[in-house]
């Protein structure tokens, strides 16, 4: 490879970054810094332009880059991982979107304190959001370091540092001097680049088969040295059963993490009505449906255009099987045409990055100001204003990000996702549900529902084999593993149900009649919704 | 449909207007008795959810949203767990060809995208024709007596 496609992908992504950055100006000007304008950007977007940003904020690079790449190593395995992303959106649509926009005003624990007595909830709640976060922030982190590795060539640790300052202090100065406004725009940006790019990439896969997908299945079977097997599961979870649970594991965090995630549920509160809300989400079904579409189609391509082995021995989790598919597509190394489309990748995934973090970080700023802060701090304290805690918070979490990922710079980006959705699944699915549709669940029931979820799910995380008891685990010295699967998911999501359950039939408290029926009013008509 | 409408009562009560305030309020302290004036009307508009809940009307909007939305969940999610759990269980099946290089699991695959394609347009429709006008006037009507019932301080 030649320094050229560095030099053109640098000077794109800078282009990106001069643009976001011009964005986070602009629409921070003559703006007062109300929480109504820095938690949803004043609830004011129409739902075409939510749907784009709730797009732009779930297709992370870990789809983008890691499905692709499974897709090419495992040929079928990778292909579940797109539909469980897909399928996990009605459960937003059909149970969450439009219930959550006409109960809430900033987050989460919104929903939930409603009805309960406000302070264990909020804390509870606030906890878990930023739990969920962070490890989701993260995952982008560490996809960052990794991608700039690509980009450079090089895998020296010292610039795979300083691509992940980099991310970190970018997040932070858009959170916090753009609020939700910059952080929506960055995001639609960003899903319209991404979506552009992938659909030249596809257009240009198809053409190079002359429109025939089956030749285009056949050639990766062949190419992949397995035969019809590419074609069919078992590559990556076939196997002994520990393998095939784990991949239920995961299939369960998958449809049921998205509905908890923070960053996913703020953005139904950007939009005016619940009406807005469904629509928005039909819009990204769309958008995110057509995407994880043209993903198989990009994976099966850099299975049979470039190979395996070569996608392999670029990098052993495949996640740089897209660039080397756009450099092959435009020509191969070398041609001008390989060069720009290569770049263009490189570009369209930091931008990726960087629009996913900005989502996580306000988010969970929001958690901490509105949830933890509000119910932590001493009564005769000071009071400051919610938005400069926010502020102050996303810098924190930036800080702490950026930590963590320097840390776990060797740990695989789509375990760190999953492990994301499965403590989202785990710690604020049932507690949202339960607050939403049923009658007698109390303030005791809220509370263990939520630690319930996500005690167990790090601890399980803590037992299993990718922390400790084998040579690939982050501490392969010690052995502390006691927990087979790398996924929590199969077994901490019911157990976060189940607190739920035990915790509300255990508790002295009745459940309050006229809050529930406020609720139950609220969430399907929209009365009294900000 | 029906309420019992605290509206009149709570105009009659006199709470927010400074003239017969300020003439009746004369032996009570002024700040006390809006507190106890607004917890009284948090009170009565905590009745008019409880009544609203017990509505006719609403009680048709609810369950329209449960008949679609209940069914609809446990197809789905009964068709991605019997997705998963054969793709991993038995993907001898799974690689039954079809047509070609197509085989089950690849039609599987598109047919999950496929039925979360058609189960979002089915219910976007079914909202909007059969939810958003009932729901859109039972919001105005509680908005209206939860006003009433905190005496037009909201």
């Amino acid at each position: 490879m030649t320094g050229n496609h560095q030099t053109l992908a640098l000077l794109l992504f800078s282009a990106f970054v001069a643009v976001t950055l011009g964005i986070t100006t602009w629409v921070s000007r003559n703006r007062q810094g109300s929480e109504e304008e820095f938690y949803v950007g004043g609830r004011l977007f129409s739902p075409m332009e939510n749907g784009f940003a709730i797009a732009g904020d779930y297709m992370s690079a870990a789809s983008f880059l890691g499905i692709s790449g499974l897709i090419a190593l495992y040929g079928y395995d990778g292909l579940l991982y797109s539909v469980g992303f897909l399928v996990a959106w009605l459960v937003v649509l059909f149970l969450v979107a439009e219930l959550v926009r006409n109960c809430g005003r900033f987050t989460l624990a919104d929903v939930v304190a409603a009805r309960m007595r406000e302070r264990p909830v909020r804390i509870a709640a606030g906890t878990s959001s930023v739990t969920v976060s962070v490890l989701y922030l993260v995952a982008q982190m560490v996809g960052a370091g990794s991608l700039v590795a690509l980009l450079l060539g090089n895998t020296s640790e010292a610039a795979q540092s300083w691509a992940v300052i980099g991310v970190g202090a970018l997040m932070v100065i858009y959170v916090s001097f753009g609020g939700m406004r910059a952080t929506t725009w960055i995001q639609i940006v960003k899903a319209v680049l991404l979506l552009a790019g992938t659909i030249a990439l596809t257009v240009l896969v198809l053409l190079r088969f002359h429109g025939d997908f089956d030749r285009l299945l056949l050639t990766a079977a062949e190419r992949s040295g397995h035969g019809t097997a590419f074609l069919a599961p078992g590559l990556k979870y076939g196997g002994d059963w520990t393998a095939r649970f784990d991949f239920m594991s995961l299939g369960l965090a998958l449809v049921l993490g998205t509905a908890g995630l923070p960053h996913i549920l703020s953005r139904f509160y950007t939009v005016p009505t619940a009406r807005a809300a469904r629509r928005s989400v039909v819009w990204s079904i769309g958008l995110i449906g057509g995407f994880y579409l043209m993903t198989i189609v990009l994976g099966f391509g850099a299975a049979a255009v470039v190979g395996p082995d070569a996608v392999r021995g670029s990098n052993a989790a495949g996640n740089t099987a897209v660039p080397l598919l756009a450099l092959d597509l435009g020509g191969g190394a070398g041609t001008t045409g390989g060069t720009v489309l290569f770049a263009i990748v490189a570009a369209v995934a930091f931008a990726t990055i960087l629009a996913v973090v900005a989502g996580i970080t306000l988010a969970s700023s929001a958690s901490v100001a509105h949830d933890l802060y509000a119910s932590l701090r001493r009564r005769d304290a000071k009071p400051r204003s919610e938005v400069a805690v926010a502020r102050a918070a996303a810098f924190g979490i930036g800080v702490l990000a950026i930590a963590l990922g320097l840390l776990a710079r060797d740990l695989n980006v789509a375990f760190l996702v999953g492990l994301a959705f499965a403590v989202a699944a785990s710690a604020n699915l049932p507690v949202l549900l339960y607050s939403l549709f049923w009658r007698g669940f109390t303030t005791r029931g809220a509370v263990w529902a939520v630690y319930g979820g996500l005690v167990p799910a790090l601890v399980l995380v803590v037992l299993s084999p990718v922390v400790s008891g084998s040579p690939e685990s982050l501490f392969p010295g010690v052995d502390i593993q006691y927990f087979p699967l790398q996924n929590p998911g199969l077994v901490s999501i019911p157990l976060g149900f189940l607190a739920g359950w035990l915790g509300t039939v255990t508790s002295a408290e009745v459940a309050d009649e006229a809050r529930h029926a406020e609720t139950e009013v609220r969430s399907l008509t929209g009365a009294g919704a900000v | 449909m029906r309420y019992e409408d605290p509206w009149y009562d709570a105009l009659a009560s006199g709470w927010g207007e400074p003239g017969t305030a300020g003439t009746r309020g004369a032996e009570v302290p002024a700040a006390r008795r809006e507190r106890k004036d607004r917890e009284d009307g948090a009170v009565a508009a905590a009745q008019v959810y409880l009544e609203v809940q017990r509505s006719a009307a609403f009680q048709e909007v609810r369950s329209r949203y449960r008949r679609f939305v209940g069914p609809a969940v446990a197809g789905f999610f009964l068709w991605y767990v019997a997705y998963v759990v054969t793709a991993t269980a038995a993907p001898g099946f799974m690689a039954r060809p079809v047509a070609g290089a197509v085989n089950v699991a690849l039609l599987a695959g598109l047919g999950q995208f496929l039925s979360t394609f058609l189960l979002t347009w089915a219910y976007a429709r079914h909202a909007r024709l059969r939810r958003d006008r009932a729901a859109l006037e039972l919001r105005w009507d509680t908005q209206e007596l939860t006003r009433g019932a905190r005496g037009g301080a909201l």
